[in-house]
């Protein structure tokens, strides 16, 4: 690079960067000027030092890297001529950060510069100092800025104000230094100093509470004055922006006057006057006044005013709302919002207002403003207000059709009086917008339908007319769903009609038109078509004639690619082919949900759960696992029909969700098929209610489905046989909740597949807590006969296991006798681990070799 | 407290940048660069304040109707960054503010002005924040200013860039 040659001006740089055409060409003019660069600072070049930052700069706002030019800043800010200083600092401001260790190095220039005579150049070094500098720096020159905050210029006094804000913002301890200055400043008349006065008055008092106490004691009514003045002064040319003097004034001495006044009623005692003046007098057309506005309001409602100057306040919030401009209604809400704790009547009377603004363009209008109607709804306006908001949501868009609808449903939820309002809302907004209606809110509705026996009538006729037309709605046509099979033959009958209602008759073969509809609709899910395959089998029940017709539907799913459905299909079937006899009492009217625990329930997990919630429904929409497996909390004796913990989220997670999820039969197979029997307890009644967790193999044999307790009740623990016969006597089905005790052992079935069950049962000695004694039952349930039956069994290392020989290899077909083995088991980390166990069964049958294998995870707890 | 001020060009190129809060480079460009597919994808109804971050973005589009001809209808995106708890408001005053002096030093300033005479623009944007506040209310005292600095430039042994 020739050192004589003088490098291309920065314009001609420019130039051509900017007619490159690609990123490469681009790329090559900067590394060709960037080592230009390099070798003038490397050969110091003095001349074009100024220029070459200037490029620097510009290559730096390209985004390339510039870091070898940082020292010719330095260098520049120390040369003599204010040019060369003047692009020193701005180089130093760009391309520096408070971070950097360089900038350490110009603290002595710096210290020079503040003293400098020439009051420009004094002004830039506060400018960088203000922008830029570190706490170190702050500390060292500090009592130069000090001393300039006094100096006559008024230039150098703003500037030094300005940058005393940025070297407390540093080093907080230094602000009872600039107690006095900085009440000083407030009385000059120059409005930049001013300006800089106020700002600096305002952070001393965010930082150290003894400024503050100084500054309110001193300063208020010198505030006041300012804004009087220029409040009331005429127009003025310098200051004038849309008809007001100097709006930023305004508004920072409102601030100042907020943190002054804020929990001190004396001082906002002296405040109110001047504020309702500023409140009412200021113009507000443009967004210079509007800002002054909503700066004054804001102080109004932060300090300790009456409340007709809030009501003023909150009326000139009113106003904004109705403004064109969409900044100004952005405000408003946001204002309101906080408002609305404080003064909430005065809000409520812009109601309407607030009201129009859901149906705004603006998507984060909508929003807020959906929000702070949530907030305004109490129990004498939320009749309207729904009214209002399901109107909308008829015409809302999509993305906001789900917020809507949450909060739809959260109010009517909280606010309803009466369940026939409630219901006809919640119906009301599953006809519109049933797709985006959450789970846990459908489960309520149909939980409170089950509760409210006089309406169940109404319900399910409200929800036959609703499904002809809007039948693409999923939780629509699943609450629908529900309801006719549950409660069909009221609508069939016209049992229980309202009032209002108007006459209605439909035929039973309406109703399964229905269900019928319903299975074939494509764009049912899963969910949709179980639950429908259950309400076909109900209805099958109450309407008899009908029973051959819905046994071919629902032969139809025999062959459906769905495991849930296949099997649902297949177990139906063979109720209403074979078991008439139990089918009645099987199908009979669910039990009525108990409310109270519900209620509890819902609030104890709503509250802690609220994200454990959405992954639980996440987790449940994902895999719609079942609970299965063990129960974490021990049951408490008032155990209620639905508490089924979820299965791997701690029993807090068992929300509102699970339980009545699975009561209303829509809880699919779990995916894990080996050898895991369902679980025991509570499941029970579950699973008698058709909703259990169903049995691992794919093609049940129903032909044992009564004798081995499989089947539609899929295998239920031999102890616990009893409970299931009784309710299938039927005995009344309220929750006896004291009734049911969940056995501390119970028995499990360890393994099932179609040809061998094995069940164990517990014991324990009462004195070493860590052995257990299993007895292990094996079950042929071929129709052959098994030879050299031989059981192994593996432990996990924490685990000893001890197997007596079996009472026999000789297992005999169709369950005719069994096999016993006994085994002990050691659990050395009893009561931090459960059991664990892997099994390994070899036998003949007909002289081939089978090899059976299983894991038993559904040891009960405590063993 | 103003965080930081960014002027971009409807196709994201930056053209100033100043930062009144501790960002490191790398920081710097990641924010622009969120910034950016934030603020240039917005349509044009919808208000002009952005949450980003727990922060406050104001950002305000110029339309310059300059002539010049690779830059027809060329639109700055003048973009501030406050605190959740300060006057949005204002900010949108502020930018106005500070375009308007721009507009009486370039007269009727336009993209390019800004391009090549960004240390121009650095200097009035100096006169006009500090610390990220509000320095001077007065339009005629910050040209005033300017045009003193310029003064002093030219007195002493002319240095063109």
């Amino acid at each position: 690079m020739n050192p004589f040659s003088s490098p291309t001006r920065l314009r001609d740089m420019i130039r051509a960067i900017r007619a490159c055409k690609t990123a490469a060409e681009e790329r090559a003019v900067v590394r060709k000027e960037c080592a230009a660069i390099r070798s003038a600072i490397s050969e110091n070049d003095q001349f074009f030092r100024h220029r070459n930052l200037a490029k620097l700069m510009f290559i730096h706002m390209l985004g390339y890297p510039t870091h070898f030019g940082q020292l010719e800043c330095l260098k520049l800010i120390a040369a003599v001529d204010f040019p060369e200083k003047r692009i020193g600092y701005l180089g130093l401001m760009l391309l520096l950060d408070e971070r950097q260790e360089v900038l350490m190095l110009v603290t002595n220039s710096l210290k020079q510069d503040l003293n400098h005579s020439n009051q420009y150049i004094v002004g830039l070094a506060l400018c960088a100092l203000g922008n830029i500098c570190s706490a170190e720096m702050a500390m060292d020159l500090a009592p130069e800025v000090e001393r300039l905050l006094l100096s006559r210029d008024q230039n150098i006094k703003k500037k030094a104000a300005l940058c005393s804000i940025r070297i407390i913002r540093k080093v907080s301890d230094l602000a009872e230094n600039l107690m006095s200055p900085a009440a000083l400043l407030l009385k000059e008349k120059h409005h930049g100093v001013l300006i800089a006065g106020v700002q600096l008055c305002t952070d001393l008092c965010k930082v150290s509470a003894s400024v503050l106490e100084y500054l309110r004691k001193t300063c208020i009514e010198r505030l006041i004055r300012i804004l009087k003045d220029i409040s009331n002064s005429s127009y003025s040319l310098e200051y004038d922006i849309a008809g007001i003097v100097d709006p930023f004034l305004h508004i920072r001495v409102l601030k100042l006057m907020r943190i002054l006044g804020q929990g001190d009623a004396d001082s906002s005692d002296y405040m109110i006057d001047i504020l309702a003046q500023v409140a009412s007098k200021t113009e507000s057309k443009k967004n210079a006044g509007n800002a002054v506005l909503y700066e004054c309001v804001e102080t109004i409602m932060g300090i300790e005013s009456t409340s007709g100057l809030r009501v003023l306040a909150i009326n000139i919030l009113g106003r904004f709302l109705s403004n064109h401009d969409n900044n100004i209604r952005y405000v408003a809400l946001n204002m309101l919002m906080k408002a609305v704790t404080i003064e909430s009547q005065a809000v409520q009377r812009h109601r309407t207002t607030i009201l129009e603004r859901v149906k705004d363009s603006d998507a984060s209008i909508q929003k807020r403003a959906l929000d702070l109607v949530f907030l305004l709804v109490n129990e004498t306006n939320v009749k309207p207000l729904t009214k209002e908001l399901i109107d909308y949501l008829e015409v809302s868009d999509q993305d906001f059709k789900g917020d809507l609808t949450a909060k739809i449903c959260s109010i009517v939820d909280k606010f309803s009086q009466e369940k026939l309002w409630y219901t006809d809302q919640m119906f009301k907004v599953l006809c519109l917008a049933g797709n985006y209606v959450k789970d846990d809110v459908w489960h309520a509705l149909i939980f409170a339908i089950s509760n409210a026996p006089y309406l169940q009538g109404h319900c399910v006729r409200s929800l036959y007319k609703a499904f002809q037309t809007y039948s693409d709605q999923q939780t629509l046509v699943q609450v629908a769903v529900w309801c006719i099979g549950e409660y069909g033959e009221m609508l069939v009958d016209n049992v229980k009609v309202l009032e209002m209602e108007e006459p209605m008759t439909v035929t039973e073969s309406d109703a399964v038109d229905v269900l019928e509809t319903s299975l074939k609709n494509c764009s049912s899910n899963i969910t949709t078509q179980s639950l429908s395959l259950i309400a076909l089998l109900k209805l099958s029940s109450r309407f008899p004639p009908t029973s051959e017709r819905i046994r071919e539907i629902i032969m139809y799913h025999k062959g459906s690619v769905v495991l849930e459905l296949q099997q649902r299909a297949i177990e139906f079937n063979s109720i209403i082919q074979r078991h008439q006899n139990i089918k009645s009492s099987l199908l009979e009217r669910m039990p009525v949900l108990d409310e109270m625990t519900y209620i509890l329930k819902k609030a104890s997990t709503s509250q802690a759960n609220v994200s454990a919630d959405k992954t639980s429904k996440s987790n449940s929409r994902a895999s719609l696992k079942l609970p299965n497996g063990v129960i974490d909390a021990p049951a408490t004796p008032d155990l209620d029909l639905l508490d089924l913990s979820s299965d791997d989220n701690p029993a807090n997670a068992s929300s509102s969700n699970d339980y009545l999820h699975d009561l209303l039969g829509i809880g699919l197979t779990n995916t894990e098929s080996t050898g895991i029997a369902p679980s025991e307890g509570t499941d029970i009644l579950m699973d008698l209610l058709s909703i259990g967790a169903p049995t691992v193999q794919n093609d049940i044999s129903v032909s044992d489905a009564v004798s081995s307790n499989q089947g539609i009740v899929p295998a239920t623990k031999p102890s616990s046989t009893t409970q299931v016969m009784d309710l299938l006597d039927g005995t009344p089905t309220n929750t006896k909740i004291s009734d049911y005790q969940k056995p501390v052992h119970p028995s499990i079935i360890a393994f099932q597949s179609n040809t061998l069950m094995i069940t164990f049962t517990f014991t324990k000695q009462a004195d070493d807590p860590k052995v257990t004694q299993i007895q292990a039952t094996f079950t042929n349930l071929s129709s052959d006969a098994y030879t050299d039956f031989v059981f192994q069994a593996a432990v996990p290392k924490f685990i000893q296991l001890q197997l007596d020989p079996a009472s026999s290899n000789f297992l005999p077909a169709n369950s005719n006798e069994e096999i016993t083995q006994s085994l002990t088991v050691t659990n050395t980390q009893h009561g931090q681990k459960t059991l664990a166990m892997r099994m390994r069964i070899a036998y003949k049958v007909n002289n081939q070799d089978k090899l059976e294998q299983g894991q038993v995870n559904n040891f009960p707890p405590g063993l | 407290q103003i965080h930081f001020v960014i002027l971009i060009s409807r196709q994201g190129k930056v053209r100033l940048t100043k930062w009144y809060s501790p960002y490191q480079q790398k920081e710097r460009s990641t924010v622009i660069r969120e910034l950016s597919g934030l603020i240039l994808t917005r349509g044009p109804k919808l208000c002009n304040f952005v949450e980003w971050k727990g922060f406050k973005v104001v950002y305000r589009r110029h339309d310059s109707i300059i002539l010049v001809i690779l830059n027809l209808y060329a639109s700055l995106y003048f973009c501030i960054c406050i605190d959740p708890d300060d006057n949005e408001l204002e900010i949108l005053e502020i930018i106005h503010h500070f375009v308007e002096i721009l507009d009486r030093y370039f007269g009727s300033v336009c993209e390019l002005d800004l391009i090549f005479n960004f240390h121009k623009a650095y200097y009035i944007l100096d006169e006009i924040l500090i610390a990220g506040e509000l320095q001077e209310s007065s339009k005629k005292t910050v040209a005033r200013l300017i045009a003193a600095q310029v003064n002093v430039t030219e007195r002493c042994v002319s240095l063109a860039f």
